[in-house]
């Protein structure tokens, strides 16, 4: 089976953003799993992944095959819109000096710090702590990637312009290439994933979310005309997605003119990126 | 009790997060546009462009907002979790 254009688009997509979300779930398990060791840590791991694709699959059959076509739009649209500008605004404060870089390294040394500090409970012959902080870790992260997966692969699903069969597991099949990539590099690394530019993929899915976002969202707003018909977009239905591209230019404009006009702020300093290459004081368990 | 509230507060911070600014204006421009979709006030592309704009100009106002409180605050005290003072995390 060959892959389409829009399904390397749609794997590209939730690839790069499950990228992110493993890496911060990463540096988590590694401090659990190198201070109060690997049994706990990967079963509290391996669990979190089962619920998550258990939440993908339910949620993603019964948004399919209960909604109308409006109302998913409108679902999905608002869903990707919250998350999208959540991560784009974050992403803009960070670019602009605003608000600090996410620094792995200092992450990995308090999860550590964190490990060594809590007592030793033991629950089902597993060391409770490191199990449930894994476990919360990893379903926590991974829960953004779930929806992310199921909002665009619900999308792909009944695009009339662009459409994926199987959207779901085309999308999901990008995760579990970036969790997969993600977990044997930092196996053979064998240290926090700090040299990611996590901030630039961040900024890269915050807009690609607030554009189909923002797209879909404006269709499903149909669900209350009259005819409960989607709205329509000026220029949609051709073989060029010009609105689609339309929103995505503003969204880039507006993100770049707010990372230069609040780095003008008096008093900000140009963001400093973490050390990439500060070796973390990591001990065996 | 404490369970439900536990319940809710999860769902307000994944969903909301730290700019419930943006999250309010959201749902003031959908719920606008959703009345002027059932009213018929627009036509389907004008009324698309409109809703698209307005959520552009809530993001815009959220982050001259967050100008502002930089102007009163001092943002770039960095905290030692690495969380600036003036911006929520």
């Amino acid at each position: 089976m060959g892959l389409t254009p829009a399904a390397l688009a749609l794997i590209g997509t939730t690839f790069v953003a499950a990228a992110v979300e493993v890496v911060e779930a990463f540096t988590i398990v590694l401090a659990m799993g190198m201070t109060r060791g690997w049994r706990a840590a990967v079963l509290g791991t391996v669990v979190a992944f089962a619920a998550l694709a258990a939440i993908t699959v339910v949620l993603g059959v019964a948004l399919k095959d209960v909604v109308s076509e409006s109302v998913l739009q409108l679902v999905i649209g608002t869903l990707l819109l919250i998350f999208g500008l959540q991560w784009l605004r974050k992403a803009v404060l960070r670019s602009a000096g605003l608000k600090a870089l996410h620094d792995e390294v200092a992450t990995f040394r308090e999860g550590q710090a964190a490990a060594r500090r809590a007592g030793r409970e033991v629950r089902l012959g597993l060391d409770w702590f490191a199990f449930v902080v894994s476990f919360k870790g990893v379903f926590l992260e991974g829960l953004e990637v779930v929806f992310i997966v199921i909002t665009f692969g619900l999308a792909a699903s009944n695009s009339e312009t662009a459409r994926v069969e199987n959207g779901v597991w085309v999308a999901a099949l990008g995760a579990v290439l970036a969790a997969v990539l993600v977990l044997l590099v930092g196996t053979i690394a064998h240290r926090p994933l700090s040299s990611v530019p996590e901030n630039t993929m961040k900024f890269a899915v915050g807009l690609l979310l607030s554009t189909f976002g923002t797209y879909w969202a404006t269709e499903g707003l149909g669900y209350f005309s009259p005819r409960g018909e989607s709205l329509h977009w000026p220029g949609a239905g051709g073989d060029v997605p010009w609105p689609i591209l339309g929103v995505f230019l503003a969204w880039l404009v507006l993100a770049r003119l707010a990372v230069v006009g609040l780095r003008r702020l008096p008093g900000v300093p140009p963001p400093v990126a973490p050390p990439a290459d500060a070796e973390p004081a990591v001990s065996g368990a | 009790m404490r369970l439900l509230t536990a319940f809710l507060r999860f769902w307000y911070d994944f969903v909301v997060g730290d700019a419930w600014d943006i999250a309010a204006g959201i749902v003031v421009v959908l719920g606008l546009g959703a009345l002027l979709a059932s009213r018929q006030a627009l036509p389907s592309e004008g009324l698309a462009l409109a809703v698209g704009a307005g959520i552009v100009l809530v993001v815009g106002a959220s982050l001259l907002l967050e100008a502002r409180r930089h102007g009163r605050t001092s943002p770039l005290d960095v905290d030692a979790q690495g969380r600036s003072a003036g911006v929520a995390s």
